[in-house]
C-alpha cells in the first residue's frame, strides 16, 4: 500500500501537484489525468527526481522520500519512462541483468530471475542481442522485463503502450495484469489508453491540473462526472 | 549447454583467439622483423594505446568527455621518474605507484564531471592539461637526479642526467618493447574485465541516460569516480613505462594539444571498442614516425588528415574505423559475390 499524504510539489510558476492525498491500496492501479495534469511529476516525486514542497510519501510503512534516489532501486521501486530507456549498447539479457546487479538479489539466482523476467514479458527474441536492434515493441517489453526482475515491490509504469498498435496493447495489458501475482508487487499505470487501464486497474486515481479529482474503483471513477468533464474539457481545448 | 551461453562463449572464443595471435605477433614475430627505430615506435604505440583505451572507456563507456588524459600520462611519467630517482624500487612497484597516484590525481579531475558534462567538462579537462604543462615546464620537468624532489645542479637536460631505469631484466630496447607489450596486455585485459561485467553495465546505464540509471539503482557518483580511476590508472602505468622507454623525459615531449590529438585519433580507432583503443595508439604514434622518419614529411600535415578523419568519424561512423572497416569490407564481398552469382545469371538469361 502507498499513502500519499498532502503532497504538493512547485515549480517556478507551475504547481503541478497540489495537495493530493490519496491511497492506492494494492494489485494494479490506474493514474489518469489529461497532458499536465501532473503523473510524471508524481512519478519523479516516487523515484526522487523532483523534491515535494510539502507532503509525505509512505510505502509499506516506510518513508519513501527519506531514501536517497539510487537506493530506492534497491529497496523495490522500478519505473519505466515515457520516453524508452532500454540500453542500446547492452544485450536483452544485460539490460535485464543490471538492474537484478543493483537490486540486492541473490547472485546466484541471476541468470534464472533475468531469463524467467523476459519470458514473462513474452521476448521471443535472443537474449544475446543487442538491443539497439530492436523494435519499439520489444523495447517496450524488455523495459517491462527491467521493471519486474529482482523482487520488485513497487512498479511504475509511465505510458508503456504509448504508440503501440492496438493488438500489442492487448499482449502488454496481459502482462501488466499478471504482475502483481506473479511479483507481488503493486503497480501504478499511468496511461492515457482507457481500454487498456479498465483491462488492467482494479482501482484508478485521476489527477487534473495537478489536483486529484476523483480515485476508487475504476468503472466507478470512470462514469465519475468531474472525470468525464475534465477530459472532454481538454478535448475541447485541443 | 543453453544457446545463451553457447553463443557468448563462441564469441568470447573468437576474440580471445584473435587478441592472442596479435600478442604473439606483436612479441615474437615484430622483434625479429623490424629495426630498431621501429621497435622504439611500437614501444609507443602500445604506451598511447592504453592512453587511448582510458579515453575510451570515459567517453565511450561512460559518455564523460575529458581532454587531459596526456596531462595524465604526464604526470604518471613524473611521478615514475621521481619514485625511479629517489627510490631504489623494483621496477613493477614504480608502475603501480605511478598508476596509483596518477588514479587519485585522476578522481580528483573527475569531481567536476559529476555535476558538469559534454562542453564544459571538456573545457574544464583541457585547463588541467594546461595547466600541468605549465607547472611541469616551470618545475625543470623531471629536474634531475637528486631524491624525490631535488634538482640536479647541473640542469634537467644535461647528459650527465642518467636515464630512468628499466626492469634489469629488460634493459635493451628489444626486450623493453616486450615488457611494455605485456604491461599493456594486462591493462587492457583489466579494462576488459570491468567493461564486460558489473561496472560495464553501470556504464552503459549511465551513458544512455542519468535519470534511468538512478532508477536502475546505480550509484551514479560511485560509478563515474569509479571510471576516472580506471582510465587514470592504465594511463599512470602508461606514463611511468614511458618515462623507462625515454630514460630522459622532458617538458616539451608533452604539450597540451597532444590531448587533443589523442581525442581525435580515440575517435577515429573506435570509442566503443577496445581494439579501437589499438588503433588509435597506431595513429597517434606509428603515423608520425612513418611521416617523419621514413617519408620525409612534415608531421604537422598529420593534424589536418586527424581532421578531416575526425569530421567523417563524426559524420557517418560514429564507431570509428574499428567498427566501419568490417562492415566496408562486408559490403566489398557482398559486392565481389554478387558480382560472380550474376555472371552466371546473366549468362542464363541470354540464352
Ligand atoms: N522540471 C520541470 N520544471 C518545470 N515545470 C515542469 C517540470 N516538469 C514538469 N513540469 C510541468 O508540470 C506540469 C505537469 O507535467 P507532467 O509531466 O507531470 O504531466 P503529465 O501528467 O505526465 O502529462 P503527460 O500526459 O503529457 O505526460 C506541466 O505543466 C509541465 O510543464
Ligand atoms: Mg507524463
Amino acid at each position: 500500500m502507498i499513502e500519499v499524504t498532502a503532497l504538493t510539489v512547485r515549480f517556478a510558476g507551475v504547481t503541478p501537484i497540489d495537495d493530493v492525498s490519496v491511497v492506492f491500496p494494492g494489485g494494479t492501479c490506474g493514474l489518469i489525468g489529461p497532458n499536465g495534469a501532473g503523473k510524471t511529476t508524481f512519478f519523479n516525486v516516487l523515484s526522487g527526481f523532483v523534491r515535494p514542497a510539502a507532503g509525505t510519501v509512505t510505502a509499506f510503512g516506510e518513508n519513501l522520500l527519506k531514501m536517497a534516489d539510487y537506493r530506492r532501486a534497491r529497496w523495490g521501486l522500478r519505473r519505466t519512462f515515457q520516453t524508452e530507456m532500454a540500453v542500446e549498447q547492452l544485450s536483452i539479457f544485460d539490460n535485464v541483468a543490471m538492474i537484478h546487479e543493483h537490486s540486492g538479489a541473490k547472485r546466484s539466482a541471476r541468470r534464472d530471475d533475468v531469463l524467467s523476467a523476459i519470458e514473462f514479458v513474452g521476448l521471443n527474441a535472443n537474449p544475446s542481442s543487442k538491443v539497439g536492434r530492436l523494435g519499439a515493441r520489444e523495447r517496450r517489453l524488455v523495459e517491462v522485463a527491467r521493471a519486474v526482475v529482482g523482487r520488485p515491490r513497487v512498479v511504475l509504469l509511465d505510458e508503456p503502450a504509448a504508440g503501440l498498435p492496438d493488438e500489442e496493447t492487448g499482449h502488454l495489458s496481459a502482462v501488466i495484469k499478471q504482475i502483481p501475482e506473479r511479483y507481488g508487487a503493486l503497480v501504478i499505470l499511468v496511461d492515457h489508453d482507457m481500454a487498456l487501464v479498465s483491462a488492467c486497474c482494479e482501482t484508478t486515481a485521476v489527477l487534473d491540473f495537478g489536483k486529484l479529482i476523483a480515485s476508487g474503483p475504476t468503472a466507478e471513477v470512470l462514469r465519475n462526472e468531474h472525470v468525464i468533464r475534465a477530459y472532454l474539457g481538454t478535448e475541447e481545448e485541443l | 549447454m543453453s544457446p545463451l551461453s553457447a553463443y557468448l562463449q563462441r564469441g568470447v572464443a573468437v576474440r580471445a583467439t584473435v587478441a592472442v595471435a596479435l600478442l604473439a605477433v606483436a612479441l615474437f614475430v615484430l622483434p625479429h622483423t623490424a629495426g630498431a627505430d621501429w621497435i622504439t615506435t611500437f614501444t609507443s604505440v602500445a604506451i598511447y594505446s592504453v592512453v587511448a583505451l582510458g579515453f575510451g572507456i570515459l567517453y565511450g563507456r561512460v559518455g564523460m568527455i575529458s581532454l587531459g588524459q596526456v596531462a595524465l600520462l604526464t604526470i604518471g611519467c613524473w611521478i615514475g621518474t621521481r619514485f625511479a630517482y629517489a627510490t631504489s624500487l623494483p621496477f613493477p612497484f614504480l608502475l603501480l605507484l605511478a598508476g596509483g597516484i596518477t588514479c587519485v590525481i585522476g578522481v580528483l579531475v573527475g569531481l567536476p564531471a559529476l555535476r558538469l558534462s559534454g562542453l564544459y567538462l571538456a573545457l574544464i579537462t583541457l585547463m588541467f592539461a594546461g595547466a600541468t604543462t605549465v607547472f611541469l615546464s616551470v618545475n625543470d620537468f623531471p629536474s634531475g637526479n637528486n631524491g624525490f624532489l631535488g634538482k640536479a645542479s647541473t640542469g634537467a637536460l644535461t647528459t650527465s642526467t642518467p636515464p630512468v631505469r628499466r626492469p634489469s631484466w629488460a634493459v635493451a630496447d628489444v626486450a623493453y618493447y616486450r615488457y611494455t607489450v605485456i604491461v599493456c596486455a594486462i591493462l587492457f585485459l583489466l579494462a576488459l574485465v570491468h567493461v564486460s561485467t558489473k561496472p560495464g553495465r553501470a556504464w552503459a546505464t549511465i551513458r544512455e541516460s542519468e535519470p534511468a540509471a538512478i532508477a536502475a539503482g546505480v550509484n551514479i557518483t560511485l560509478y563515474k569516480l569509479w571510471a576516472f580511476a580506471l582510465a587514470s590508472f592504465v594511463t599512470g602505468v602508461a606514463g611511468c613505462l614511458l618515462a623507462a622507454q625515454v630514460g630522459v623525459p622532458r617538458a616539451i615531449t608533452f604539450q597540451t594539444q597532444d590531448s587533443l590529438t589523442l581525442a581525435a585519433t580515440a575517435l577515429i580507432g573506435g570509442i566503443f571498442s577496445i581494439w579501437g583503443a589499438i588503433l588509435a595508439g597506431v595513429f597517434n604514434q606509428l603515423l608520425p614516425f612513418l611521416f617523419q622518419a621514413q617519408w620525409g614529411l612534415n608531421p604537422n600535415f598529420l593534424l589536418i588528415i586527424f581532421g578531416a578523419g575526425l569530421l567523417q568519424v563524426l559524420l557517418t561512423a560514429p564507431g570509428g574505423l574499428v567498427d566501419q572497416f568490417p562492415k566496408d569490407m562486408a559490403s566489398l564481398a557482398r559486392l565481389i559475390f554478387s558480382g560472380f552469382r550474376k555472371l552466371p545469371r546473366a549468362r542464363g538469361t541470354e540464352k
